[in-house]
């Protein structure tokens, strides 16, 4: 029987009512008073040098305040990359300075040089559109290619990086030589190079920043589209300007997702800042779509290549990759992190693998900046993984389903050290599986492939049975990794004198329903109704410090946080009632939301308690303080891993090779699911995004770094008639072991899970249909390239 | 600048506009009336979609001195008199219809105007009906489960999962 409150029951969305009368506040729609409006000068060439900005005609225009250039931030650092990653050798990273415009190059289209601040939007644009005349750049050859950019030296994004390598790193390098032994006496190796396809974010709010001074208290105020707002915080304040975190409030308000690319600390949130203290006014600015395009950090983009050694009967022995991971003309905060620690752990996937070895080779080019979307990292992996143990199964003649059982761990094998530096705590991979073949009704799939027939089409399944490690992170762990931050959380439970409840939370929603979701777990534990509690986010001067929504986390890590407040408010609760009782604390129970001395009549209602915790008359000062209200700190001692099998179905017509997806079927275990409705809604819109990548999406810039793909209309994003129901289940659940919620975390599953399961079944259906000289075309399948290869 | 006066949601309105001022600018800048959002710039994403004249139009791509005189209806004007949510307003809450809520609004105008012209249209003509709305959240599983909820026909057992 469902419940219909607290934890584990579909509770409808409390911020929908908001959003759905037009009352949700993003930051675009917000109007300070005396307001200015900033416009972003950007290159339209890729590589370039800055020959001169000459201001002196835009700045006469009407309605300008205030231009601004790279040279009036020559003095003020550079926004830094998260994680310091070393080379195989032991030296470290290149890490070149990312400006808050650029100065003296610019090194991608889009790259800002120069912003207008005006009294209008409109005078803004006039005006950027002169300076843009009145701006000589001189262009550069440009740097594209990540194979050209390492073989010729002689052109540089960066002038001090001499072959635009940021660094070469191997995972785990000490096992390097066990691995080729591995490899070499493998009865059977499979070979395989792909590309994992580079993706623009596109949430579909575009990024915008308000930066607000105070002259009377010198206190900045910077409203913005971002996924941690204590992070940008922290970057602004200790690396990009230096303001003291103490005059720095950030706000994320209503955010239009985020997918990643609001994770980052961009330039604009530091120039609005500037502008604002130079003006005594607030200062907006709003991406234009075109902007986005060519601004936000993009997501994947790796070539790789991988060996998967083998027994002819399909153990897999070792696995090998070789991968170029592109980061773009700078740094962007977690790009460092992304192709490396949520990379290569993952490379052993949810399989019994003695020997894997995983060499990245991250290489600057003259395009946007590289960073975590959607998975970040987990997909590449999981891509190449699960694209290679199909093809063997293939190469061998084997089932695909048996090969993948043969080599899933068991549940009798957790927990589980992988040979790539993971703990998996927990699982049951069997069970996802057998779960997926029968939702997705496997017994019925020969009938599909006749009708499918029928109409002419080509009828394939594919399977993907993928694990990911979330919850990010512990920090005593990733600081040996590299990262600069911790990756904690915090949540204050602060209980109001009339019994209600005001929860301030380090995370962030910017669609996951953290409003709702964390107000039932709250509710649940303490016994009083969902709406008694308020969930507080977004806001510097409000909440804890925590590090924000990302990589799946904020249950995991920051509904953990929430947990240890709570108990805490338990305990201060029970001496509360312990000397309103005139009991011994130890003798105090806490259940259904009342306080009771044990074996007695005797209790006190949460309310009470609370009310005498703000009217503490009678107190013993001495050993009672008055209030209720308690943080906690959480951080985590293991990633989650949260995993499942996907099973997808898709036509094709050969005659066009168009692909149409035609059943799509997750089975997941996220562990204990705080709300379905939310959970399989998180599922729904990671396996629509895998779909895009898998089918339509694709970020191509030409020879000279123009981006052919910069708006809708040429960047195909899924549509509504792109993509079919989804058969979504989590019933088999293996919750985490260290984590007070037992949860694992729902929002990239889709995202990783769904890629390979498309283009096996694509490669399925071809195969199925007598096409056999095809074994693998890169991302996105679209028309062209499946006609492409069904006739070449 | 000049005066333009149209109807928004029932109620006769004014305020300055240039003549390259769009619909959407005009109803968010000179009316304060933010739920019309703008997702891009080249008129693909549709949650800048309002009614006009009773029919589903992206307010970027009309000037808003060519929407003088119009009856307009934004998503500000969905709910029922007593301020409850509309039909469609309702069942995107009760399927889990929208997640971040920023094409939500546009969504929520399109799939109206749609049911207007279409009261039971099947799950196909609700997918082609909605293709100038992207939603980059809800992989449109629950999009489409909510505008055929709100036509009142039962849902095919697979949307009822």
């Amino acid at each position: 029987m469902p419940k219909d409150t607290g934890i584990g029951a579909s509770t409808k969305r409390r911020e929908d009512i908001r959003f759905l009368t037009g009352k949700g506040a993003f930051t675009d729609d917000m109007t300070l008073h005396a307001q200015a409006h900033a416009v972003m000068v950007r290159s339209t060439v890729a590589h370039g040098r800055i020959v001169k900005i000459d201001t002196a005609r835009a700045a006469a225009m009407p309605g300008v305040l205030a231009i601004f250039t790279g040279e009036d931030f020559a003095a003020v650092g550079g926004n830094p990359a998260g994680w310091l990653i070393n080379s195989r050798d032991g030296t470290p990273m290149r890490e070149p300075k990312r400006p808050v415009l650029a100065h003296g190059k610019v090194r991608h289209v889009g790259d800002n040089y120069a912003a207008i601040i005006a009294e209008t939007y409109e005078q803004g644009r006039d005006a950027a559109q002169v300076l843009a005349d009145d701006t000589q750049i001189d262009e550069l050859p440009a740097v594209i290619d990540m194979k050209a950019a390492i073989a010729d030296p002689s052109n540089r994004v960066h002038d001090e990086i001499p072959d635009n390598l940021c660094f070469d790193w191997g995972w785990i390098e000490d096992n390097r030589a066990a691995v080729d032994a591995a490899m070499k006496a493998a009865p059977h190796v499979v070979t395989l190079e792909l590309t994992n396809n580079r993706l623009v974010p596109n949430a579909m709010e575009p990024r915008a920043s308000i930066g607000e001074y105070n002259t009377g208290t010198g206190d900045y105020k910077l409203t913005t589209t971002s996924q941690n707002p204590h992070l940008t915080r922290l970057l602004i304040s200790a690396f990009v300007m230096g303001i003291p975190e103490n005059k720095l409030t950030v706000v994320a308000p209503d955010v239009g997702g985020g997918f990643g690319s609001k994770i980052y600390h961009y330039g604009e949130e530091a120039l609005v800042l500037a502008a604002a203290k130079k003006l005594g006014r607030p200062v907006r600015w709003t991406a234009e779509r075109s902007e986005s395009f060519l601004s936000d950090a993009h997501g994947r983009d790796h070539v790789t290549k991988i060996e998967m050694g083998c027994t002819k009967e399909g153990d897999i022995l070792a696995i090998r990759t070789e991968t170029l991971a592109n980061v773009g003309a700078y740094l962007s905060n977690f790009s460092t992190a992304t192709p490396t620690f949520l990379h290569g752990t993952l490379m052993s996937g949810p399989y019994k693998v003695p020997h894997v070895y995983v060499n990245v080779k991250t290489v600057f080019t003259n395009t946007a900046p590289v960073d975590a979307y959607r998975g970040a990292g987990r997909p590449e992996a999981t891509y190449s993984i699960e694209r290679v143990v199909d093809m063997m199964a293939r190469e061998l003649g084997l089932d695909p389903f048996e090969v993948r059982r043969r080599n899933l761990l068991t549940p009798d094998q957790f927990p589980y050290q992988s040979p790539v530096g993971l703990m998996y705590d927990t699982g049951n991979y069997q069970a996802t599986l057998d779960k997926a073949i029968e939702l997705g009704d496997v017994a019925g799939f020969g009938a599909r492939v006749a009708a499918s027939a029928a109409k002419g089409r080509l009828r394939g399944m594919g399977l993907s049975t993928w694990i990911e490690a979330c919850g990010i992170a512990p920090s005593n762990l990733v600081g040996v990794l590299g990262s600069r931050v911790g990756l904690y959380d915090a949540a204050t439970v602060r209980v109001n004198a009339t019994g209600n409840i005001s929860v301030m939370v380090g995370a962030h929603s910017h669609g996951q329903g953290h409003e709702t979701v964390f107000a039932q777990i709250v509710a649940d534990k303490l016994g009083i109704p969902d709406s008694s509690v308020e969930i507080v986010h977004g806001d510097t001067s409000k909440i804890p410090f925590g590090m924000g929504s990302y990589g799946s986390r904020s249950l995991a890590v920051c509904g953990s946080a929430m947990d240890r407040a709570m108990d805490k408010i338990i305990a201060k609760g029970k001496k509360i009632a312990a000397h309103m009782l005139e009991a011994a604390e130890g003798d105090i129970t806490f259940e259904d939301g009342k306080f009771s001395v044990a074996g007695t009549d005797k209790a006190k209602t949460f309310g009470e308690i609370a009310f005498s915790a703000y009217v503490p008359h009678n107190y013993p000062l001495e050993t009672l303080e008055p209030g209720l209200e308690e943080t906690a700190f959480y951080d985590p001692a293991n990633f989650t891993y949260p995993a499942g099998a996907y099973i997808c179905e898709v036509e094709v017509d050969p005659d066009t090779g168009r692909v149409e997806i035609a059943r799509f079927t997750c089975a997941d275990d996220f562990g204990n699911v705080m709300n379905p409705m939310v959970v399989e809604g998180q599922v729904h819109g990671g396996v629509g995004q895998g779909i895009g990548q898998a089918l339509l999406e694709n970020t191509t810039y030409d020879e000279n770094g123009q981006l052919l793909t910069g708006s809708f209309m040429d960047y195909a994003m899924p549509r509504a008639d792109d993509v079919p129901f989804f058969a979504v289940d989590h019933s088999c659940s293996t919750p985490c072991t260290h984590n007070p919620l037992g949860v694992k975390g729902c929002g990239e599953a889709g995202a990783i899970g769904s890629p390979p399961a498309v283009i096996n079944a694509v490669i399925d259906a071809l195969h199925r249909g007598g096409i056999t000289h095809v074994k693998h075309i890169d991302m996105p399948v679209s028309p062209n390239r499946v006609w492409q290869a069904i006739n070449a | 600048m000049t005066k333009v006066t149209m109807t928004v949601n029932g109620k006769s309105v004014s305020a300055e506009a240039e003549g390259r001022t769009l619909l959407s600018s005009y109803l968010r800048e000179g009316l304060g009336l933010t739920g019309t959002h703008i997702g891009c710039d080249t008129s693909q994403c549709g949650s800048c979609v309002v009614h006009v004249d009773g029919l589903a139009v992206k307010s970027c791509s009309v000037l808003a001195m060519d929407a003088a005189g119009a009856d307009v209806r934004t998503i500000e004007g969905m709910a029922n008199a007593d301020g409850s949510l509309g039909v469609m307003q309702q069942a995107f809450q009760d399927h889990h219809g929208l997640q971040c809520g920023f094409c939500t609004p546009g969504m929520v105008m399109a799939a109206s105007a749609l049911l207007a012209e279409n009261p039971t249209p099947t799950e196909a003509e609700v997918r082609h009906g909605l293709e100038g709305n992207i939603c980059r959240c809800t992989g449109y599983h629950n999009i489409v489960k909510a505008v055929l909820a709100a036509s009142g026909q039962d849902m095919p057992a697979v949307a009822a999962e």
